[in-house]
């Protein structure tokens, strides 16, 4: 219970030292670019975005091994937003206002996008966006970097109906019930339609999140596909309900050459938790895939492996989106001269920086980039093949032609213009 | 004469192996571009020649195991044994590094195209299994080609279960033939309607309506109506077949829940985080046995993942709820932190993503009785479910610490008096409880992903099937799950599984207003509120 002298001063002693600390971390931390992180490290989305977090660490890394930017070191700001929508909200506000961040790397599920947006227009910051998402959306401080429908559902529908892909003609929609898979789904029906495809012949299903009792749902899918034309399933079907539901295939014998299934959300990492056997021939649409045999490809990935010191880590889709858009982040930099956002807003389009499957992504007017789509296969070993692939990168459309009330829509961020969503028909911004 | 007859056979011979093993080679030589289209043209000039070795190699490269040398011109492939054999000749090739070769790429068009010819091509195998799987691969394709090799087949069939599939396989390919005699049609079609099934279903509709033949026409119409009635009724058993294996893992998820919620009235929120812990011992169970054991890895998890579940279950009993008695609104918030607590503490020590649990080989798979599909690992649950009941019955009815567990629950104090020391039976019962909710974490980790948020997805179903099935008493809890699960199946075709949630959740609102105490209400003179 006795407070010895001996306690006492290396307790002040203690602190001194950490003054001193913090003092340096201050002096350091006026030579940094900060770059703010948020992803959800907890709660459901953690198993998706925890790897985003952690290349981001890697390529900021890199960054600075290379010498930095403007002369300066990068700093990652991490923070946790727990899958938890408001909280996206509040902690985007932290970095921005406390940490005076100087660009945000974040979001995965579209309800934390939209929960964010506000605070990025209020205090004027930049939001990269790497998730493929339902589109309709541009707005002046964000850059989209994952797919629009136009660069992965519609190009996969395209695959189907085509020869190679088995003639498909009629369609099962099936989905996770919330604003990605309707919205989508909502394209993908009138985009059917106006290819003379009948209503009869398309059947749209949802179902809650986190569904793992996939019985009856299959069943009605095997009983709409034994109507003697070829069918085909398109799931939008979200996370973790993926597994039970393939497994399902699987036990009522459903092979890929009798009713195909392409997914938008499954792709490598997801499969390394399943036997691929049953799912052999099932397929996926991305904008990227680990397979891709390229030099670039290669050296991202050994880098990947070496940073995580895992010598079997994935890497997928939205990792390559962000990627691409740290590059370009650095690149608008470096062009501006600053990292002032308002600037480096202004200098982001038309950047353009290869991708990792031997094209080049370029940042369009619209803030979305252009992108190649695969198709691939799931082959036994759980890796992707691709099957098809478009001839070059596709240029996104962010408001779908194919929807009543976004087809007069266009988005043009460069001035005059400066409008996210002009009206053609009425001449006017603001939808 | 004889002797210009011995050339001529002679002569015939020789030059018509010579011309096959030419065919053979042109088909061969077509997967070294290893494009779609030629391959196809491979697969099918393979299947044409019947070639011995031609099943072996279109096999292969279903498998993705034929590799080729495009350099060395060199192709081979490996078996399931992972020998190399050259697909030309036949020979095995040793000391060969396989990284040296190149797989040949496929698409689900030519999985199909590999489907038809293997169908044609091993029609005649000696092992009745596979020449089972033949014709019902001819039946899928319909390939006209293989008519011949079909009827060869079915005229020496020994097997009468692979005859009436060789049967059901021709009449698939005659009834559409318009050039087929209108007898052997109308024989086709009353085949299919014995079949019954689905596929049967689409192609008598084709014929139905395709058919200029009055007779055929009228035949299919009938078999059309038959088949139609038979599916209907079908569909209806099917779907009471699921909605018993949904009540199951109900069920299974629930009891624990039933017996913590019932005995103490403690409302916990941190339930599904015990079968979650239940699922992760099965996973670190899966794990530490050598695979030789891998079969009955089952059968260790479940001791454990009880006790495992249980010791969990009586730590939170002495640390957080034990000072919260009488306090619900408190217990509910503190379970609730703990079940967080639980979730990120498995999820850093796991990691985020699933673990993949597998299934033993007797779980795997489904089979067909009587038209209906039954998934067998499914089937093991509903057996599981009933066990658990049984045992959790017994264990309440017939054993000194099921009776003081149910005099605390119908009246606490009253059980004080006579000397019952309830703290003692709290815990037991909240360790109890937690260790079946660990239980059912096994068998859910069977059907459902294993990760941290596993037992978020089933605490309010767990909640409503106790609170439908009258607080405190297991056939409550037994007729609560089967009425939540039937009726969601039920329902789920119709209106889709969302609005199906909702109108169940409705329902239980309703009735909760008129019995509040659920189905099956406890008697006794002061039972809690």
């Amino acid at each position: 219970m006795s407070v010895t002298r001996r306690f006492v001063l290396r307790a002040a002693g203690a602190l001194v030292g950490g003054a001193v600390a913090l003092s340096a971390f201050a002096a350091h931390a006026e030579d940094t670019i900060k770059v703010g992180i948020l992803h959800s490290l907890s709660g459901t989305m953690a198993i998706s975005e925890t790897t985003l977090k952690d290349v981001m660490l890697m390529l900021i890394d890199e960054q600075n091994k290379k010498g930095g930017l403007l002369g300066k070191k990068l700093e990652p700001v991490v923070v946790d937003p727990a899958s938890n929508w408001p909280l996206f909200a509040e902690k985007a506000r932290e970095l921005i206002s406390k940490d005076k961040v100087a660009v945000v790397f974040g979001c995965w599920t579209s309800v934390s996008r939209k929960s964010v947006l506000p605070v990025f227009k209020e205090l004027d910051n930049i939001l990269f966006y790497p998730v493929q998402y339902e589109g309709e959306e541009s707005e002046r401080n964000v850059f989209y970097t994952g797919a629009a429908p136009n660069q992965q559902a519609i190009p996969a529908v395209d695959y189907l109906m085509s020869a190679d892909g088995g003639s498909v003609k009629r369609w099962v929609l099936e989905g996770t019930d919330y604003v990605y898979p309707r919205t989508t789904n909502k394209i993908l029906e009138a985009y059917l339609k106006s290819k003379g495809v009948a209503p009869e012949d398309i059947m749209i299903n949802y179902t809650p999140f986190g569904f793992s009792d996939w019985q009856t749902e299959v069943t009605k899918i095997k009983a709409f596909g034994s109507a003697g034309k070829k069918t085909a399933v398109v799931s939008t079907i979200n996370g973790d309900a993926n597994v039970p539901f393939y497994k399902e295939l699987g036990n009522q014998g459903i092979k890929a050459t009798d009713i195909p299934v392409v997914a938008f959300s499954v792709g490598e990492e997801e499969l390394a938790g399943l036997d691929a056997k049953p799912l052999v021939g099932h397929l996926a649409a991305w904008n990227y895939f680990q397979t891709i045999d390229t030099p670039e490809n290669k050296a991202e990935i050994e880098k990947w492996r070496a940073f995580t010191k895992n010598p079997k880590r994935t890497f997928n889709d939205p990792m390559e989106a962000h990627y691409i858009g740290f590059n370009m982040w650095v690149k608008a930099v470096e062009k501006a001269g600053t990292t002032d956002p308002d600037k480096v807003i202004d200098a982001m389009i038309g950047v353009a920086v290869p991708n990792l499957t031997g094209g080049i992504a370029t940042m369009m007017p619209n803030h979305h980039i252009t992108k190649p789509v695969y198709i691939g296969e799931i082959q036994s070993n759980g890796l992707i093949n691709t099957v098809w692939q478009t001839p070059g990168t596709v240029v996104a459309q962010e408001w779908s032609p194919y929807l009543e009330g976004s087809r007069d829509l266009i988005s043009d961020w460069r001035h005059p213009m400066n409008c996210g969503n002009f009206n053609v028909k009425t001449g006017k911004c603001g939808g | 004469m004889p002797l210009a007859r011995l050339v001529a056979v002679l002569f015939f011979l020789c030059c018509t192996t010579v011309a096959r093993a030419d065919a053979v080679d042109d088909a061969l030589a077509k997967f070294f571009d290893d494009k779609f289209p030629r391959t196809e043209q491979a697969i099918n000039e393979l299947a044409a020649t019947g070639a011995a070795n031609a099943p072996a190699i279109l096999d292969a490269l279903g498998d993705n195991r034929l590799l080729i040398d495009q350099a060395d011109h060199i192709i081979v492939y490996k078996t399931t044994g992972d020998d190399l054999i050259n697909a030309k000749t036949g020979e095995k090739l040793d000391g060969v590094d396989a990284g040296a070769f190149k797989k040949v790429r496929i698409n689900n068009a030519l999985r199909s195209a590999i489907e038809a010819a293997m169908g044609a091509l091993t029609l005649a195998n000696p092992d009745p299994q596979k020449r089972a799987g033949a014709a019902e691969a001819v039946f899928e394709t319909r390939d006209a080609s293989a008519l011949k090799a079909l009827e060869a087949q079915l005229s020496h069939e020994s097997d009468p279960h692979v005859a009436e599939l060789l049967r059901q396989a021709r009449a698939a390919i005659v009834v559409l033939d318009s050039k087929t005699p209108t007898a052997d049609r109308v024989a086709a079609v009353a085949t299919l309607k014995a079949r019954g099934d689905q596929d049967s279903q689409s192609l008598i509709d084709q014929v139905a309506n395709q058919s200029d033949d009055p007779a055929v026409k009228a035949a299919a119409l009938d078999a059309k109506a038959a088949i139609k009635a038979h599916l209907a009724w079908l569909s209806v058993l099917q779907n009471l077949i699921y909605g018993i294996s949904a009540a199951s893992v109900l069920l299974l998820a629930a009891i624990g829940l039933a017996i913590t919620f019932g005995v103490m009235g403690v409302i916990n929120m941190a339930h599904g985080e015990m079968v979650m812990l239940g699922a992760y011992t099965t996973f670190v169970v899966q794990s530490a046995l050598p695979p030789s054991l891998l079969q009955w890895s089952l059968a260790v998890a479940l001791p454990l993942a009880f006790l495992v579940s249980a010791i969990v279950g009586v730590a939170i009993e002495r640390l957080v709820i034990r000072f919260l008695y009488g306090r619900p609104l408190e217990t509910l918030l503190a379970t609730w932190g703990v079940s967080l607590i639980l979730q990120q503490a498995v999820r850093s020590l796991f990691g985020a993503n699933n673990r993949q649990v597998s299934a033993p080989n007797f779980m795997s798979g489904s089979f067909d009785w009587a038209g209906l599909q039954i998934t067998t690992g499914r089937l093991w649950i509903v057996a599981l479910a009933i066990l658990v009941f049984v045992a959790l019955q017994l264990a309440l009815r017939a054993t000194p610490f099921g009776l003081r567990m149910r005099a605390v629950t119908q009246n606490r104090r009253m059980a004080a008096a006579m000397g019952i020391s309830t703290g003692r039976i709290d815990m037991l019962a909240f360790a109890l409880g937690s260790g079946v909710a660990g239980v059912a974490g096994v068998a859910l980790s069977q059907i459902d992903n294993v990760s941290p948020n596993l037992g978020q997805g089933y605490i309010i179903d767990s909640f409503m099937v106790v609170v439908l099935g009258g607080v405190g008493n297991l056939w409550g809890t037994l007729l609560g799950a089967t009425v939540l699960g039937v009726a969601n199946k039920l329902l789920e075709p119709v209106i889709g599984a969302v609005l199906g949630k909702i109108l169940l959740l409705v329902f239980i609102i309703l009735f909760i207003q008129k019995r509040p105490r659920g189905l099956f209400a406890l008697k006794g003179r002061a039972v809690e509120a």
